[in-house]
């Protein structure tokens, strides 16, 4: 459902400020959502001012040296700090993307960080993913087929075959797509949003995989596939280079074509 | 309906205690891109279409109704309100009427490309205000 505020009880609220020490030289604020749930009370923002000169060049390497030096209450998910494994998604600066990936110097100003949009919060820039999880199960993201492999090989692919999937296996589910789309913030109880389609359509798009009616079938739903208006904004922010928008509008073509 | 992400905003506290969670900022920290603000407004010039549809069959009416009547709706088409009204519906068409194009392409499996969507984008913004602008020039120059 459509609300363009937030509820009562997580209205940001102003946190506190940790100055850096009266030395440093290249000052740069990070105002950082908190909202820890043994502290009741609603969500604030903390500004934590670092010195550029001690500290890494990207987004993550500012949050470790809040946490290691400043805060070890800040908590946020992080793993390969390379980009790969997607824990490391947040709202940076307006856009969500992935805070191993996001250089700090590419921002003007203060750092806003925040959780994913429209999630409810476990702690601090902690989403719970629960949902988006669900709905990847849902899409049955393996490989279905009636044919047996090869006793002694793998299934074989053209390279022309093999081409449908690129820009599509890559996606590392971080979610920052699914959390940027208005339409997932209001309909994300039945709309699959973009990873998860896109997921979908890298099964669909698959030559060894023989589901893809069944897939569809599962697909033709006015609120899974139909709520995706093509806004964009899941094309704007994967930190992969990705296009979700484009392989939604391929299952919407395939959906059309096999009435035909 | 009940949304199912409802059950996602109950938490615990380290003592068990049951807590309702946050639920994150979205439209108050999410950055308006190109993307986001032509859907929008697609989506507000459909709206505010349909009431302008509304004041055009009024319009319509006045002129099936009498002389006199459509005299008096001239007037208020006349106005300066009146005119702003027709130039905003103007606009809102041309704009609802290109994007619509863009949307059409989408459909079909083109455009999808970050830099085409960018382009098309500020095509649609140009060609509105061109589009416009054309006819109000003809409108003034044939009075």
């Amino acid at each position: 459902m459509v609300e363009f505020t937030l509820p009562k009880n997580s209205r940001v609220t102003e946190g506190r400020l940790l100055k850096a020490s009266p030395d440093a030289k290249r000052l740069k604020a990070f105002k950082i959502y908190r909202w820890n749930p043994d502290d009741g009370g609603n969500p604030r923002v903390d500004t934590y001012e670092i010195d550029l000169d001690a500290c890494g060049p990207m987004v993550l390497d500012a949050l470790i040296k809040i946490k290691n030096e400043i805060d070890s209450t800040l908590t946020f998910r992080r793993s390969c700090r390379e980009g790969i494994c997607g824990s490391c998604a947040m709202n940076i600066d307006g856009t969500n993307t992935l805070a191993c990936l996001k250089p700090i110097d590419e921002i003007k100003g203060a750092v806003a960080i925040n959780p994913l949009p429209h999630m409810p919060v476990i702690k601090d820039l902690v989403p719970d993913l629960t949902q988006a999880y669900a709905q990847y199960h849902s899409i049955e993201p393996w490989l279905q087929a009636e044919t047996q492999a090869p006793p002694d090989a793998e299934r074989r692919q053209s390279q022309e075959e093999r081409a449908q999937i690129d820009g599509l296996w890559e996606c590392i589910l971080c979610f920052c797509c699914t959390t940027s789309c208005p339409s997932y913030w209001w309909n994300g109880d039945r709309y699959l949003g973009p990873a998860v389609l896109m997921a979908a359509y890298r099964w669909i798009a698959d030559s060894r995989d023989e589901n893809a009616g069944h897939r569809l079938d599962a697909l033709q739903d006015p609120f899974k596939l139909y709520r995706c208006h093509t806004i964009m904004n899941c094309a704007e922010t994967c930190p992969k280079g990705l296009n979700p928008a484009k392989a939604i509008g391929n299952i919407k073509r395939l959906m059309v074509e096999r009435q035909e | 309906m009940q949304d199912v992400r409802e059950t996602l905003m109950q938490g615990r506290n380290s003592d068990g205690r049951s807590v309702r969670r946050p639920l994150s900022p979205h439209l108050q920290v999410y950055k308006p891109q190109i993307s986001s603000v032509l859907s929008i407004f697609h989506r507000f010039s459909g709206v505010a279409l349909t009431g302008g549809a509304v004041l055009l069959a009024l319009w319509l009416a006045a002129a099936a109704d009498s002389p006199h009547t459509f005299l008096i709706a001239q007037r208020l088409v006349d106005s300066f309100p009146g005119l702003s009204i027709l130039f905003g519906f103007t606009v809102l068409l041309f704009y609802h009427f290109c994007n619509g194009i863009r949307h059409l392409l989408w459909d079909a499996g083109y455009g999808f490309d970050l830099s085409t969507m960018h382009r098309t984008g500020y095509i649609v913004i140009g060609a509105t205000l061109c589009l416009a602008a054309l006819v109000w020039a003809v409108g003034f120059a044939i009075g």
